[in-house]
């Protein structure tokens, strides 16, 4: 991929004395689709804010293909942002929406009318012009939202949840259109999101935030399989995330049992968390398994059963294809590769950040 | 900065124009003096003389008579009112808010001069006839302060309660009433204020008995007005602004809470 | 069952607007239209081109029309600073509008006459200044002045409501897309509170058009509006026939002008004040 194309530098922001954002430093490529992702007042809308221009850090700077842009007013920036409620203009007609921008540039009336047929075709709307805001539906109004940003061909968009009031349907068709829309303008997308389903489908790279401090930055894959903590790990997905103690390189004890994982560089007898992918815990015969216990619930998910097992006075959550009835007496078992390690959380403020999941 | 500063002694300057004639009138209540214009030290007699004073006090209690009967009256049959325009349909709901519209957009001078022509024609001027003046325009104004938060409301809480084996009565006083209340009460304080201020449509259809405040000042204008008229109106917008503060300390509590 | 039951609710009011709205407008039409005898007859109406009747009718229409751009010059951009307060509690504003009204609105208007007098307070001022004393009560300037007084709040509340309502998301989105503070303010706040804007004119011209108190107390029996001929026919000549003629006059008027705003404001929400 591209250079670093923003640079959002050292940027502290408080709102009323409380604090959002802390030393927040985060660089975005160009030409790529970058998610902040995070449960909400953790500093991501702001974040979005900032390079829209709606806010000024309190330090820091914005940079913006190397210029520094941190006092820029939004009208002068060259990125534009589709917005949570939509926003559109009420009083004015679909075209007349898509064009404002256009507009307020000076470009000529051709100019305008052929960016509007374009943008409209381009969010499959074709025809809509002269509609009037109130008579679509809420994911016709996202897209003319959408086609109002790209026409003015912005060298980034910002996307602020902008699937946040869709149902699930559409939702999922949207965010193919929008990986579409991506592709087909070859720009920037920053995106925000409370929702790790969507930015693990649409993303390049996913930004972890909780309590206005990076927690993880990485691909969709990096993040869910090797999350660096266990606000990480818990956010992205459902996880079994459980106290342990590192004995040695590559063996740990949780819940009682020793188990061997691969591991290693910890100390000995550090307390850990330990992180296992529902999905990743195997249910084998009692024998078989490193810790034995019994089915207490099951519930059928469609692609898979969603299994609880009480062992050792801990409740497991097992995603599997295979059907054990409650009761059942079964046997755990995982995979060392699968066991993820983490150090626990050292300062208050990373602990308040387990907290608020 | 600047346009800070500038909005700011604009803003003053509006609330001075809004707020200087009242200012006067209560310094005047003090004014030891016989010319109005002239400040002849402090004094509290005024306020002592009114209670003696006959007509003004005649007049007060008229005026809070029919404000308050009115005011009350209004804010049942408004809200009544309003909870059946609210449960019509479009076309219905449309005539109905068309008729409220006409006490209120109508001139007062023909609100007055044709509700006097009405009452002459089947009783005399009096009372009753300022009283039913009152509740016209006052209607109105409940009514357009509870329709919005019954638009508010979900009918589905409403039919919910149903469900759950509420009678209607139950289910209204359970579920719509919190919800419309705060509409009812300023609907209420609304026609409360309408009611004191109004002048012209009681001068039309009050007869010669009856003088509220408005009309009684009205009439006495040349003969000039007393002193104690001041100490009286002085004490009205104290008790209503103590009254007003502490409603709006009332609700931003419960807004926070 | 219930649903029939609920819009009965409304029955006591449905006959209240029949009684007491409706039939006194009918009964004005009909006094209008008719003569002393009770013949059938124009001659009220068409008696407001009579010179005198004609002359108060478009110095009244002149005064009403000077008083709402005023109040309109005025109210706007009080608005646009009230609304820029961001306040908390947005009754707070009504409060502090309809406030004044539990003063008696007779003693505010002779507190303003007190102060415009000749040796009023504002002339005293001006004497102290070394300034020529000005000529400041009964004159048409005295009685817009009071009606500017008396009305301005029925300006500001409709539009502050109207502003208030337009979303902050819709004023970042404007500036987003590259709009400039003058040009939010053309392009989007303007449209936007034109409802607002619309209603706070016709509550502001209707009473100003057809006041008479205001005229009495400031103009000092020397300006003559149409609402003071109406009310002398009633009060002191006691033709009420000719008045109720004047009065349809009057209405036309106002029902002219509540059309006129009715069709430019599109969202139909103008009337709702408070």
């Amino acid at each position: 991929m591209g250079k670093d194309f923003i640079h959002l530098s050292n940027i502290s922001k408080s709102f009323d004395g409380q604090m959002i954002l802390d030393e927040l430093d985060l660089k975005i490529k160009e030409n790529e689709f970058m998610t902040l992702l995070g449960p909400s007042g953790c500093g991501k809308t702001t974040t979005l804010r900032l390079l829209g221009g709606f806010e000024t850090p309190d330090e820091g700077k914005i940079f913006f293909d190397g210029k520094d842009i941190t006092h820029l007013p939004p009208n002068e920036r060259k990125l534009n942002t589709v917005f949570q409620k939509y926003a559109l203009f009420t009083h004015m007609s679909i075209a007349e929406n898509i064009a404002f921008g256009l507009k307020i540039s000076k470009k000529s009336k051709a100019y305008i009318d052929d960016k509007i047929k374009y943008a409209l075709k381009l969010v499959n709307l074709d025809g809509y012009e002269n509609r009037s805001v109130d008579s679509l539906s809420g994911g016709q109004q996202q897209r003319i939202a959408i086609a109002r940003a790209i026409v003015n061909e912005p060298k980034v968009l910002l996307l602020d949840e902008p699937l946040g009031a869709l149902d699930l349907k559409l939702r999922q068709d949207m965010q193919y259109e929008l990986i579409r829309l991506k592709e087909e303008l070859g720009i920037t997308f920053v995106y925000v999101t409370h929702d790790q389903e969507e930015a693990l489908t649409m993303s390049d790279k996913i930004v972890v935030m909780n309590q206005g401090y990076i927690q993880q930055i990485g691909s969709p894959e990096d993040i869910y399989n090797e999350p660096i903590n266990a606000f990480v790990a818990d956010f992205i997905g459902e996880s079994n995330i459980i106290d342990g103690v590192m004995i040695e390189d590559k063996l740990v004890e949780i819940l009682g049992t020793k188990i061997p994982c691969v591991d290693i560089g910890f100390d000995k007898n550090q307390p850990v968390d330990v992180v296992i992918r529902p999905e990743d815990v195997k249910l084998v015969d009692p024998s078989a398994g490193f810790m034995e216990g019994d089915v207490v619930s099951i519930i059928f998910k469609g692609v898979h059963y969603e299994i609880e097992v009480h062992a050792n006075g801990y409740d497991w959550l097992v995603h599997t294809t295979k059907m054990h009835p409650v009761g059942s007496h079964v046997g755990i078992n995982v995979t060392p590769f699968n066991i993820q390690i983490m150090n626990k959380p050292e300062s208050s403020d990373e602990k308040a950040v387990e907290l608020d999941v | 900065m600047v346009k800070k500063i500038g909005s700011r002694i604009y803003l003053s300057i509006i609330f001075l124009f809004l707020y200087l004639p009242i200012l006067v009138l209560i310094v005047l209540s003090f004014n030891n003096s016989k010319t109005r214009v002239k400040w002849g030290g402090f004094t509290l007699k005024w306020y002592a003389s009114l209670l003696e004073n006959e007509t003004i006090i005649e007049a007060f209690v008229m005026t809070l008579q029919i404000t308050l009967t009115a005011s009350i009256l209004a804010t049942i049959i408004g809200t009544l009112a309003a909870i059946g325009i609210h449960a019509m349909k479009s076309k219905g709901k449309a005539i109905m808010l068309g008729a409220t519209n006409i006490p209120l957009l109508n001139a007062d001078i023909v609100t007055g001069i044709s509700m006097m022509l009405l009452f002459v024609r089947f009783t005399e001027l009096g009372f009753s006839t300022v009283l039913i003046a009152h509740l016209t325009f006052d209607i109105p104004y409940v009514i357009l302060n509870v329709l919005p938060k019954l638009n508010q409301t979900s009918k589905y809480a409403y039919e919910a309660a149903l469900d759950l084996g509420a009678t209607p009565l139950y289910a209204f006083y359970k579920i719509v009433w919190p919800d419309i209340r705060p509409g009812v009460f300023s609907g209420f304080l609304m026609a409360v204020t309408m009611s004191l201020d109004d002048f012209s449509i009681t001068y039309f259809t009050k007869g010669a008995g009856v003088n509220t405040l408005s009309t009684m000042i009205y009439t006495e204008l040349r003969k000039g007005i007393k002193p104690e008229m001041y100490a009286l109106s002085t004490i009205l917008f104290g008790i209503a602004l103590i009254l007003l503060l502490v409603m709006n300390y009332r609700s931003s509590k419960k807004a926070i809470n | 069952m219930f649903k029939l039951k609920k819009q009965f609710l409304a029955g006591p009011y449905i006959v209240w607007i029949i009684g007491f709205i409706l039939l006194p407008i009918v009964l004005i039409l009909f006094y209008g239209l008719s003569d002393y005898h009770g013949n059938f007859t124009f001659d009220n109406l068409l008696s407001i081109f009579d010179p005198i009747h004609m002359k108060s009718l478009l110095f009244s229409l002149r005064l009403a029309l000077i008083c709402t751009v005023i109040c309109l010059i005025l109210a706007y951009p009080l608005a646009m600073i009230l609304n820029s307060m961001h306040l908390k509690h947005q009754s707070f504003v009504v409060f502090v509008f309809v406030l004044p009204m539990w003063m008696n609105f007779m003693l505010r208007i002779l507190a303003w006459k007190l102060l415009l007098s000749n040796n009023g307070v504002i002339n005293n001022i001006l004497a102290s200044l070394g300034l020529p004393a000005i000529q400041l009560l009964n004159t048409p300037s005295a009685v817009v002045f009071g009606m500017v007084y008396d009305y301005l709040p029925f300006m500001i509340l409709p539009i502050y409501n109207a502003m208030s309502r337009i979303g902050h998301d819709i004023i970042d989105a404007a500036r987003d897309l590259g709009a400039n503070q003058v040009q939010v303010f053309f392009k989007i706040t303007m449209p936007l509170t034109i409802s607002g804007v619309l209603s706070g004119i016709i509550m502001v011209f209707v009473p100003a058009l057809t006041s008479f108190v205001i005229s009495n107390l400031l103009g000092g029996g020397k300006v003559l509006l149409i609402g003071n001929v109406i009310e002398q026919e009633f009060m002191q000549t006691m033709d009420w026939n000719l008045g109720s003629g004047l009065s349809i006059v009057l209405m036309i008027f106002v029902i002219a002008s509540m059309a006129f705003m009715n069709t430019h404001n599109k969202d139909g929400e103008g009337t709702a004040v408070w």
